[in-house]
């Protein structure tokens, strides 16, 4: 299994990169897997990631992976900022897509481009530009892809008589309308405790938060398109048509669980959440396209996504062929996105998954919506692409801290909007970038 | 081979006697500290678009993020709330600490080692327990206080937002250090002779006259004491609202400056910042909290 996974890449080596063969990169894998067994780490926070990886080192005893669970978000990836910094980072490390140029910044991913340039082929040309950064290079295997879809309580909606939302126009209409008939109830809530939502509708709305042209980031926070879905979400709080609370707490739970809000903009992997949430609903949710901005679109923006990443600290010890293998076998190979599917319940990157027997059936909790995953593909592929940029954390945290504010007062969304791209803009001319915007 | 062998032995003695502390003091305290003062002095350049190894170079930085964190209007703002804080936690905790104290101590007590262990118990929960814990009781959507409240036709109070939200953190610290403060107080309390009180009560002196002439001003150096560490844990203020976080719009990533400390650091990736910041914090710590020893010092002299 070993080399056959190899051989695909050693072929596409010497076929596409002509230029990189020479540098025998595809030679020095031979006396690395000769040399007896290699043993890498892997920092992950996807559950049961372990039994996934079991099945790796049962194939290659050459390679042996050990995973350590981590925290998911923001947190890890000052983790391992700091680790790399000490000279301990682990081999591979799990990072979402907006982490990577803050990753890459810090010089803690190395670029595996000779090692599993290879894999592009699989994946959708909007996800492999954000493990590129839109170089030559490559910097993460990307695992899961979470586009923006909304989820709804079919029963609620026919019991208030609302229609499913196509648009958001039609989604405030909704919202008002089920806050004229019981205002004990909402169609949802603006939540400000996590920035990934806002910044997968504002993608969907064509916005570009950062762009790079020569040597200068452009930062587009502000842009016409993120102030749109601000004033859009500003707007519903304002009037009371939302709530205002943030997601992920105890009352939220109970929100979702006993109907007081009847409707979830969230990602595909919305259903494990319902499943810890809201136990008592199951059955009753649908997932529908996400609402356009313009009638018969089909755009729609991600909330997360993550992707393997092989750390530079591999590459100086000499494991970078090995820790990229991996990477590509647990991304692509059939046996591996089927378990992780299984195990994990994530939404495979490579598109051959996508459409194949692993995402057969739906998820336990959507069991009446039996085609969900084709569903799921079907929205996926109108993905909007996205654009980050090397001070990601900085954006989401002053997001967290603005529009907390801003939802807390019912007050002016676009005002916060505009602290996010100035704390942003100055974070960055305080580390000697070179910006405009 | 008798009469050299014990001179130099007792030369070093006191050195190996002191190398065990001197080393774990220069390795776990002065060391990092040192280290921290350093990095407070350093910032990252970043050569074109920060992109790939070699990009980023650590440089001198001066004073520069010195006067960025003390024109930081959050870290003012974050002190400021810090003081409304300290001012209804310290107050409330050690009145009540004094309170139970004394009635522990009074002749009549009933139950008094059970009433002890139970007072004291609450300190023995983890701060981010007993955070999240009085976290679900104030999501009045979920909080049974809330849903007796709205039985008995009464509203209840928006702790986690405005100015509910001092109460509300200051009810977790109450709650958990009262305890402890009350277990100091007591034990001075239990030290004072038993024939001040049955000299007091020949001259008919009442139990609460004893309480307000005698006991608390004989344990007024506990009170100094556990007045001085609830100073220092007010200044120190984390876990708490960083718990309560996730459950409210109403508390910024900067609201204590501790969690400034952390956002910068540990959210926002700029360890050099928070490193200067947290010597600013400690600087002010050390002036405040010495300073008030000093004062009390002064009075006690001054007064004697």
């Amino acid at each position: 299994m070993n080399r056959r996974a190899l051989a695909p890449a050693a072929l596409a080596l010497t076929g596409v990169l002509a230029l990189a063969a020479c540098s025998s990169s595809a030679g020095s894998d031979e006396p690395k897997a000769a040399t007896g067994p290699v043993n890498l780490t892997f920092w992950s926070w996807t559950p049961n990631m372990d039994k996934v990886v079991a099945l790796w080192n049962q194939g290659h005893p050459d390679i042996q992976v050990s995973v350590q669970k981590q925290a998911s978000g923001d947190d890890l990836v000052t983790k391992t900022i700091t680790a790399a910094k000490a000279g301990n980072a682990p081999d591979l490390v799990q990072a979402e897509f907006q982490a990577l140029p803050t990753l890459v910044s810090n010089d803690v991913l190395a670029d595996i481009s000779k090692q599993a340039g290879a894999v592009k082929s699989q994946f959708a040309a909007g996800v492999w530009q954000q493990v590129s950064l839109g170089t030559d290079a490559v910097y993460a295997i990307p695992q899961d892809t979470a586009p923006l879809a909304l989820y709804y309580r079919t029963d609620m909606f026919q019991q208030y008589g609302l229609k499913v939302p196509t648009t958001w126009a039609e989604f405030a209409d909704a919202a008002r309308q089920l806050k004229q008939k019981d205002p004990s109830k909402a169609l949802t809530t603006f939540s400000a405790n996590d920035s990934g939502l806002f910044a997968g509708l504002a993608q969907q709305a064509g916005a570009k938060w950062w762009t790079a042209s020569g040597e200068t980031w452009k930062v587009g926070i502000d842009d016409a398109a993120t102030k749109k879905v601000a004033d859009f979400w500003g707007g519903l709080v304002k009037e009371g048509a939302v709530d205002n609370q943030p997601m992920y707490t105890p009352a939220w739970s109970k929100a979702l669980n006993d109907g007081s809000q009847i409707a979830w903009v969230s990602a595909v992997w919305a259903p494990g959440v319902f499943d810890s949430s809201a136990p008592d609903t199951k059955g009753k949710w649908a997932m529908a396209p996400l609402p356009q901005w313009n009638a018969g679109e089909t755009v729609t923006g991600s909330w997360g996504g993550s992707t393997t990443g092989v750390t530079t600290g591999a590459k100086k010890a000499g494991h970078a062929d090995a820790a990229a293998q991996f990477a590509s076998w647990l991304n692509t190979d059939p046996t591996a996105v089927t378990a992780l599917v299984k195990e994990a319940g994530i939404y495979p990157a490579a598109t051959t998954a996508q459409t194949g027997s692993a995402l057969a059936v739906p998820p336990a909790f959507f069991a009446n919506q039996a085609d969900f995953y084709p569903k799921a593909a079907e929205i996926a592929k109108g993905t909007a692409a996205a654009a980050w940029g090397p001070n990601v954390n900085v954006a989401y945290s002053t997001f967290k801290d603005a529009f907390g504010k801003a939802a807390q007062d019912k007050g002016d969304f676009s005002a916060a909007l505009t602290a996010m791209q100035q704390a942003t803009v100055a974070d960055l001319k305080k580390n000697g970038f070179k910006t405009e915007g | 081979m008798a009469p050299p062998q014990p001179r130099p032995t007792r030369r070093l003695a006191p050195y190996a006697f002191l190398a065990p502390a001197t080393l774990l003091f220069s390795l776990f305290f002065a060391l990092p500290i040192g280290y921290a003062i350093y990095l407070s002095f350093r910032a990252v350049r970043v050569k074109g678009l920060g992109l790939g190894s070699g990009a980023r170079t650590e440089i001198w930085a001066g004073l520069g993020n010195y006067t960025s964190a003390l024109s930081d209007p959050e870290l003012l703002g974050g002190a400021g709330r810090t003081l409304v804080y300290g001012a209804l936690l310290v107050p409330a905790m050690l009145g009540a600490a004094l309170f139970f104290a004394l009635l522990l101590d009074t002749p009549a007590i009933r139950f008094g080692a059970f009433s002890r262990l139970a007072i004291f118990l609450p300190y023995a929960v983890p701060g981010i327990v007993a955070s999240l814990l009085w976290g679900f009781l104030y999501l009045p959507t979920v909080s049974p206080g809330y849903f007796l409240l709205t039985k008995a036709g009464m509203e209840g109070p928006d702790l986690l937002s405005g100015n509910g939200l001092f109460v509300a953190l200051a009810n977790i610290a109450v709650w958990g250090g009262t305890g402890f403060n009350m277990i100091v107080i007591y034990t001075s309390l239990r030290s004072i002779p038993v024939e001040l009180y049955e000299a007091a009560r020949l001259d008919g002196c009442s139990e609460l006259k004893i309480a307000l002439k005698i006991k608390i001003p004989m344990v007024l150096p506990s009170l100094v004491l556990t007045f001085f560490f609830s100073m220092i844990a007010t200044l120190q203020v984390f876990s708490e609202p960083m718990t309560l976080k996730p459950m409210t719009n109403a508390l910024s990533s900067t609201w204590s400056p501790l969690m400034k400390v952390y956002r910068d650091a540990f959210i926002q990736g700029d360890i050099y910042s928070a490193a200067a910041t947290s010597v600013v914090i400690a600087v002010a710590t050390l002036i405040l909290s010495f300073g008030f020893l000093k004062l009390v010092n002064k009075r006690t002299d001054g007064g004697s």
